[in-house]
């Protein structure tokens, strides 16, 4: 027994162990302000990540940079376009944020000085980090369609950023003849939201179907393959025959051109002449992406899976549908979780510590009608330097599910909605 | 033979105070590391399961949920034996390990009570 007693040296070289644990712990404490972190964009990436950092660490400075005072979120916008809701439903703003301590720059960031480690506003003010979070959403490639501009789309919307894009598509359907026909062209990947295209395309389809009965609608896509493709593919033939028309890649659907004064498309084999055209055009990483030196050639941003750090410049972190983030969608579940995850990175760094190896969950639900949803979901970890889905955790809703099971996913998308609201802007 | 409870002295009972000052400390400490840290995987749950009670939503709240209860359904969302539309396949996204830290962390938070008015959302 006496063997097992600790000696007095024992003894203080453990406690010494266990005080130099805690080093790090009481460095942060005692920091009046424990770093200085930047977030540039205010949407479902950015906003949740001041928030999550405020609510890690209260002494962090943190400061978001949005130009808009007012945030327009995109899910559920096609249910605005199919005049299903109220485009106010889908706007938030940042009191919340201001009020837990998170500093406002409400203006436009210009440039990023990754070596000084500084972000220059549109007014020229110029503000320190520690590190900064890139969190910009999408710009529309200009140059990746001949024709589309910014004056096109005041032709022919993409309704791709919500706001008053979404308005005016809405007026326009609205506006248009019982009859008419409707276009809308799909990218190729990658672009925000996946499902997103077809969702739309089944909400509009449910608009002229119950308003507008004897109008078509063709959905030209610049690809063969599409997410929860099965599932819309069925309700489609279900609920919208003759009404709805896919014309994928390999049947001609590849718009290569537009003509707004003409209001056509065209792909390699004909010319479409609609009377609403919904072009949802080549997407790339916000602009400040592409300033800061984040993005790649391929107009998105390399990140490492663990801390969602830039891969081309240190100190900078990006999320969101900027991100390259291997198999996660550019969703808005998506931005969330990785936004919570690069706050957790970002706090844990800026105290000292080594960032936790992240799992992230992904969950999109689409309306193909009001009460009709469907979802795709799946479970995320780093491997590889990239995120890759957890075997056997992916997939979409049942395609044999009854009418009980569609009505419930609609719910659960509504309330999904509501809580994400919650979390991020409430 | 217990050498301190025959041969008591004031030097081992400093000592056993320390050493019990400093167990606590450690393990408050690490009580803290725990509370700050949530389990991997545990911040995604929050955009569907709300953190307030005001938040309208047919998906239950997590937080203040007794650990066994949570884990007891993840494991049966992951077996298929519990009606799902999406827990099914996130469970299986989980190892057992994962799953207990999640619903620990969880049971540990409390839920926000309803406010008056409805959330805007």
């Amino acid at each position: 027994m006496t063997a097992a007693r600790p000696t007095r040296r024992d003894f203080l070289r453990r406690t010494g162990l266990a005080v130099c644990m805690t080093v790090p712990f009481r460095q942060a404490l005692a920091q009046g302000a424990a770093g200085r972190v930047i977030v540039i964009g205010g949407g479902f990436a950015g906003a949740t990540c001041a928030r999550t950092l405020k609510r890690l660490d209260p002494r962090l400075s943190v400061t978001l940079v949005e130009e808009n005072p007012t945030f327009t979120a995109c899910p559920f916008s096609n249910e605005v376009i199919a005049g299903l809701r109220d485009l106010r439903r889908q706007q938030f703003n940042y009191e919340q944020l201001a009020e837990m301590g998170v500093a406002l720059a409400l203006l436009r960031a210009a440039g990023v000085d990754p070596r000084a480690r500084t972000v220059t506003l549109a007014d020229g003010t110029r503000l320190s980090y520690d590190r900064l979070v890139v969190a910009p959403g999408i710009d529309i490639s200009w140059e990746g369609l001949p024709g589309y501009s910014e004056a096109a789309a005041e032709r022919m919307p993409h309704a791709w950023k919500a706001g008053a894009q979404t308005t005016l598509l809405r007026r326009q359907l609205e506006a248009m003849e019982d009859g008419g026909l409707v276009v809308i062209s799909a990218p190729a990947n990658p672009y925000r939201c996946p499902p997103g295209p077809y969702e739309r395309a089944s909400l509009i389809a449910h608009y002229l179907k119950t308003k507008k009965p004897r109008s078509k609608l063709i959905l030209l896509d610049a690809k063969d393959a599409f997410s929860k493709q099965k599932l819309f593919q069925n309700a489609w033939k279900e609920l919208y025959p003759g009404l709805l028309e896919w014309v994928p890649l390999s049947s001609g659907g590849k718009v290569t051109s537009v003509d707004p004064a003409a209001l056509t498309l065209a792909t390699d084999f004909q010319t479409y002449k609609p009377a609403v055209a919904n072009v949802i055009p080549p997407q790339k990483a916000g602009h400040i992406a592409e300033l800061a030196g984040v993005a790649d050639r391929s107009g998105w941003c390399p990140i490492d899976p663990v801390t969602f750090q830039s891969a081309l410049q240190s100190n900078i972190h990006v999320i969101g549908d900027a991100a390259i983030a291997g198999a996660m969608p550019k969703s808005a579940f998506a931005a969330n979780a990785e936004a919570k995850v690069c706050a957790a990175a970002v706090a844990a760094l800026l105290a000292g510590g080594t960032p936790q190896t992240p799992k992230l969950i992904n969950v999109c639900y689409s309306l193909v009608a009001p009460d009709y949803g469907i979802s795709v979901a799946g479970v995320y970890q780093p491997a590889n330097g990239q995120l890759v889905e957890v075997a056997g955790s992916a997939g979409v809703s049942p395609l044999d599910a009854p009418p009980a099971i569609r009505a419930a996913e609609a719910q659960i998308a509504d309330g999904w909605f509501r809580t994400l609201a919650a979390e991020v802007f409430g | 033979m217990d050498h301190n409870r025959t041969h008591p002295s004031a030097v081992p009972e400093v000592d056993k105070w320390i050493a019990a000052f400093a167990g606590m400390t450690i393990s408050l400490l690490s009580a803290l590391a725990v509370a700050a840290e949530m389990p991997s995987g545990a911040s995604s749950c929050s955009g569907c399961h709300a953190a307030s009670a005001s938040v309208q939503t047919p998906v239950p709240p997590l937080a203040g949920r007794p650990t066994e209860n949570t884990v007891a359904a993840l494991r049966e969302f992951r077996a298929g034996t519990r009606p799902a539309t999406v827990m099914d396949r996130i469970a299986k996204g989980f190892t057992d390990d994962e799953l207990a830290a999640i619903a620990a962390w969880y049971a540990a938070q409390k839920l926000e009570p309803a406010k008056k008015k409805s959330d805007g959302g």
